[in-house]
């Protein structure tokens, strides 16, 4: 490990800081701010690059690691690192950023310094939110993206924005004092807060009083993730969130920070509870597949595009959670997939929107009809998206879906019979919309005269569009590396419910193998009925 | 004959004496009607001095003149504390005396002699001297309340102060005689001696009666009702000393009292005082439309998150207390001083309405009072997070679950009316332009101090919680 390996996160995560900082001092030329705010990002992006290029493929456990002490009492660790999960994310979110950037080149004209510089915080945070090893950190970062996030919808946001920011707020800052007071009572039972070590407490029971207060430690975690997904019933701050926010705040909203609560109830949820974990499944199944339903059936009744659009998340979202807690290697493996590729659907989704509303100001139906005269150009990239989106196969959704479905068939057939009415819907009301926004004469006189999408917009969405395609015919690229970290994450699992570890557990030496994710995912649809023996299943084929 | 060294022991407050009385004597050589501002240079060399000597110090631990003061890693943090608040306050001062044309010298030397007081209250481990220290310290403070001589809510609430100040230090002497009957001695030391033997009716009596006079200092509920009052009425600069100086110095004599003797039955007087501090702190605040009574509710709020330190009690939650008294004087000092510096003349724009679009006409100033905001909510990389994180962590390792649980809950309510003047200043357009000044030089020095010291305590807090782990050994030794 050279000096890059160890430090490359950190540069990641604190580049757009750095940049932020810089850009406070830039005098106010705003041409200026824009062309900087882009190279910054740019550069973290490259920067990031790093990971997936030197990421050792089917080795288990964190890469990348840094891990110094930071405070001494408590003992809080600077402790980095991602794996095949968060390495993702992480490019996730440096490829988005460039793009929001391009998008928000023109729709700000007001304030545009703080707008980059609380972008480029949010960015900051949320690279941190992913690569955070030490459950302390990653409180701090979770809490530190809440900030410009709120800043940014109250100040850019347009109508109740106001509303919507501290709903926002208050929402997902009470819901993760339950998360701290988990994390506390952690650190005092344990004496630490690095995930690894807790992890290797929790599994081997050395912690006092687990038993009793696991639930509770569980319930802590699972309610802080659960507004930030969001699941069925702690819902309703996302829809007022996206709809009042810019889009660049949308775009990253429903990108990253959604994302944020799955990878959270997967990494310590389901990583550290896994006995709580399954006791739990059922209801939280239960509320996912709500979500799918009844986040589709909301949406096809929204007189607001992005409205719609919003829900489309909650639906989507769902589908994630029911691959978390399928516990199927196929199906967390689809739920890591639907994570990235949902950021890219949906992301470009809200990029598009607020295309038309740069150009229209407002977001109803009503105001809109046969697009696709006026605008072709800008019609075909929404196609193309909106299929993605629904999950069209070649494209990037379908195989998220796929996988999710598959895995929720393993664990229980009528969990995977409701969810795949989902896509149907999901197909219904991407469609119909469709079909109202372009289709059909221009009914307003407005609309007929709107010009096509220029050059920079084009720019901002192509990356989108052939990421889309390239997620949906190569999926074993994101795969490779997802999938071990995916069996590793389960094996924790099936140690952690079954006493001992099994034999299989030790077969498995650290790179001995790298199956293509799907092909061998192919071969055991539907070998193992339950959950448990899929689990187990999966790790003997994985011997092999 | 008293050693040399006694008197190192009371270096810094001797420094400070000496420019607070050298101001008095070159404030009549002045003409009448300049703005004073060389006094204002020497206060602040003065408290540089006084700086110097507590850093000194360091090197002299011990105690002095017969066990009256005592030097340690605990009073000399509390000597840092309070110097650094004086020294921001009078910063921020030397443009606020200008622009509401206030002519006094006195003004500063209040400032020194109070910061004296402030000084040796955390020094002081004699309950007669600590009495005289509180007196030092009020009588300044309830002189500078009424410094806006022109405006009637000033020299209300200088009146207020007073008489409901002099009543709370009447219950704390009472308590002192008391005490002084049950075991004979007014060392806090000889206290914990004689207290450790046997326990007698009069000094839980003893120790409710102090607990009183000192709550009221610290304004901690339910003898907080003059505190929004008086805020109101008080020149913004001096409610910025007010709010943190002597109620870090009266939270050392609290620690004092009840840990370093060894104190029966405070457990459930601390326990009821946190909770209704906190909770009516923050409930008050909810509703209120004047920054200035926001903070000073706020400010009763914190006294009862540190209150619950207290109640964790042990060496743990001692340094809790001792590490949030500094973090919350860091970041209230800074918000102070820009209410402050926004009030312009008269203290004319002190409502949420007039903050309303600042962002857009001072973006620096309302950026610097957000972090300071954000602060008091208690969000990652200020000091206040770090603070409530020890103050609750110690309450969970005490096992008070009910306290902290309520403790938490209001400080997710304390979120919203914070995150209100934050909405006020960003997102809101200006109804009635106030105008904003340009940062004069002094106010920009004393907000860098606050803000680097906020922002270090919430980045690297290591070194200042070790400090604090230290003072609470030597305080329980």
């Amino acid at each position: 490990m050279n000096y890059i390996d160890n430090h490359i996160v950190t540069i990641i995560v604190f580049l757009p800081l750095a940049g932020a900082i810089l850009l406070a001092f830039l005098p106010r030329r705003e041409r200026d701010i824009r062309y900087f705010a882009l190279a910054v990002s740019l550069v973290t992006l490259l920067a990031s690059l790093h990971l997936p290029w030197y990421y050792v493929r089917g080795q288990e456990g964190f890469q990348f690691e840094q891990n110094v002490p930071w405070i001494a009492h408590p003992a809080i660790q600077y402790h980095l690192g991602v794996d095949g999960i968060s390495m993702w994310l992480v490019i996730l979110t440096t490829f988005l950023m460039p793009l929001c950037v391009l998008i928000s080149w023109k729709s700000i004209a007001d304030r545009v310094k703080e707008f980059f510089i609380l972008m480029l915080v949010l960015e900051t945070a949320m690279l941190g939110v992913f690569v955070a090893l030490d459950l302390f950190l990653f409180y701090f970062f979770w809490e530190a993206t809440l900030i410009p996030m709120a800043l940014i919808i109250g100040m850019y946001g347009h109508g109740r924005k106001i509303y919507a920011a501290i709903k926002f707020f208050l929402y997902t800052m009470i819901a993760s004092m339950f998360m701290l007071a988990s994390v506390i009572w952690l650190y005092a039972h344990i004496g630490s807060f690095d995930f690894v070590t807790i992890q290797h407490a929790i599994q081997t029971g050395q912690v006092d009083n687990f038993a009793t207060a696991a639930q509770w430690l569980f319930l802590g975690f699972f309610v802080a993730f659960a507004v930030k997904v969001p699941l069925f019933p702690v819902h309703t701050w996302l829809p007022d969130a996206h709809v009042e926010a810019p889009a660049a705040g949308s775009v990253l909203l429903a990108s990253v920070l959604l994302k944020m609560g799955t990878y959270g109830l997967l990494r310590f949820n389901v990583g550290l509870f896994p006995d709580q974990a399954r006791r739990n499944a059922p209801w939280i199944i239960a509320l996912a597949i709500i979500g799918i339903i009844y986040g589709a059936l909301v949406a096809m009744i929204q007189p607001n595009i992005k409205r719609l659009i919003a829900y489309t998340s909650v639906s989507h979202l769902g589908f994630v959670v029911l691959g978390i807690f399928s516990f199927t290697q196929l199906g967390v493996d689809g739920a890591v997939y639907q994570m990235l590729s949902h950021g890219v659907s949906t992301g470009g989704l809200f990029m598009l929107l607020g295309m038309i509303y740069d150009r229209r100001h407002t977001y109803d139906f009503s105001e809109y009809a046969g697009l696709a005269t006026p605008m072709p150009v800008y019609a075909t990239f929404f196609t193309f998206i909106m299929l993605s989106s629904v999950g069209l196969p070649l494209l990037n959704g379908f195989i998220g879906e796929f996988l999710v479905l598959s895995g929720a068939f393993q664990a229980k057939q009528l969990y995977g019979v409701l969810a795949a009415t989902g896509v149907i819907w999901s197909a219904c009301y991407l469609l119909w919309m469709y079909q109202r926004v372009f289709y059909g004469k221009v009914t307003n006189p407005k609309n007929s005269t709107l010009s096509d999408i220029d050059a920079r917009e084009r720019v901002s969405l192509w990356p989108l569009a052939i990421a889309a395609l390239v997620m949906g015919v190569a999926p074993n690229l994101w795969l490779h590396s997802i999938d071990p970290s995916v069996s590793a994450a389960l094996r924790q699992f099936s140690a952690g419910t079954q006493a001992t570890p099994t034999a299989t557990y030790d077969v498995r030496a650290p790179g001995s193998q790298s199956h293509p994710g799907v092909a061998r995912l192919m071969v055991d649809t539907g070998a193992a009925s339950t959950s448990e023996d899929s689990v187990r299943h999966n790790a003997e084929v994985m011997g092999r | 004959m008293i050693p040399a060294v006694d008197y190192i022991r009371i270096l810094p407050e001797l420094v400070v004496s000496l420019f607070g009385v050298i101001i008095m004597l070159v404030d009549p050589i002045l003409p009448d009607n300049s703005p004073k501002r060389p006094l204002g240079v020497l206060a602040v060399i003065g408290v540089l001095l006084g700086l110097a000597a507590t850093y000194y110090q360091t090197g002299y631990y011990g105690s002095a003149f017969s066990d009256m003061v005592s030097v340690d890693t605990f009073s000399v943090f509390f000597h840092f504390v309070v110097l650094l608040t004086a020294l921001v306050v009078i910063l921020t001062s030397f443009e606020y005396l200008a622009i509401q044309k206030l002519r006094a010298g006195e003004y500063y030397g209040l400032i020194l002699f109070g910061t004296v007081g402030m000084m040796l209250m955390s020094s002081a481990v004699e309950l007669v001297l600590i009495f005289i220290a509180l007196e030092i310290s009020s009588i300044s403070t309830y002189i500078l309340a009424g410094f806006r001589r022109r405006a009637a809510e000033s020299a209300e609430s200088s009146l207020k102060y007073f008489l409901l100040g002099s009543f709370a230090t009447a219950f704390f002497l009472y308590g002192v005689a008391l005490i002084f009957g049950a075991t004979g001695t007014t060392n806090v030391y000889g206290i914990a001696q004689a207290l450790h033997s046997q326990k007698s009716l009069l000094a839980y009596l003893a120790m409710a009666l102090m607990f009183v006079g000192l709550g009221f200092k610290v304004a901690s509920a339910p003898f907080h009702v003059w505190t929004p009052d008086v805020y109101e009425g008080s020149p913004a600069p001096i409610v910025a000393l007010m709010s943190t100086g002597p109620k870090a110095a009266a939270f050392a004599v609290l620690l004092r009292v009840l840990f370093a003797t060894g104190a029966p039955g405070w457990f459930w007087l601390v326990w009821v005082s946190a909770v209704l501090s906190m909770t009516i702190g923050n409930i008050g605040a909810l509703v209120q439309q004047n920054v200035k009574r926001l903070l000073a509710y706020s400010s009763i709020a914190h006294a009862g998150y540190l209150l619950v330190a207290f109640a964790a009690a042990r060496q743990i939650g001692i340094s809790a207390a001792i590490f949030y008294a500094a973090s919350y004087a860091a970041m209230n000092v800074g918000a102070f001083a820009i209410v402050s510096h926004f009030g312009s003349s008269g203290e004319k724009y002190v409502t949420l309405d007039d903050y309303a679009g600042l962002g857009r006409r001072s973006p620096v100033l309302a950026a610097i009072l957000t972090i300071f905001l954000l602060s008091l909510i208690g969000i990652p990389i200020t000091g206040g997070f770090f603070a409530k994180f020890y103050v609750f962590s110690a309450a969970l390792q005490a096992n008070l679950v009910g306290l902290t649980i309520i403790g938490v809950m209001n400080s997710a309510i304390a979120a919203y009316y914070y995150l209100r003047v934050i909405v006020y200043m960003y997102m809101r357009d200006a109804r009635v332009e106030a105008p904003v000044a340009r940062i004069p030089a002094g106010l920009g020095v004393a907000l860098a101090i606050s803000l680097i010291a906020t922002i270090y305590l919430g980045v690297l807090p290591g070194r200042i919680l070790d400090y604090a782990m230290t003072g609470a050994q030597d305080l329980l030794k």
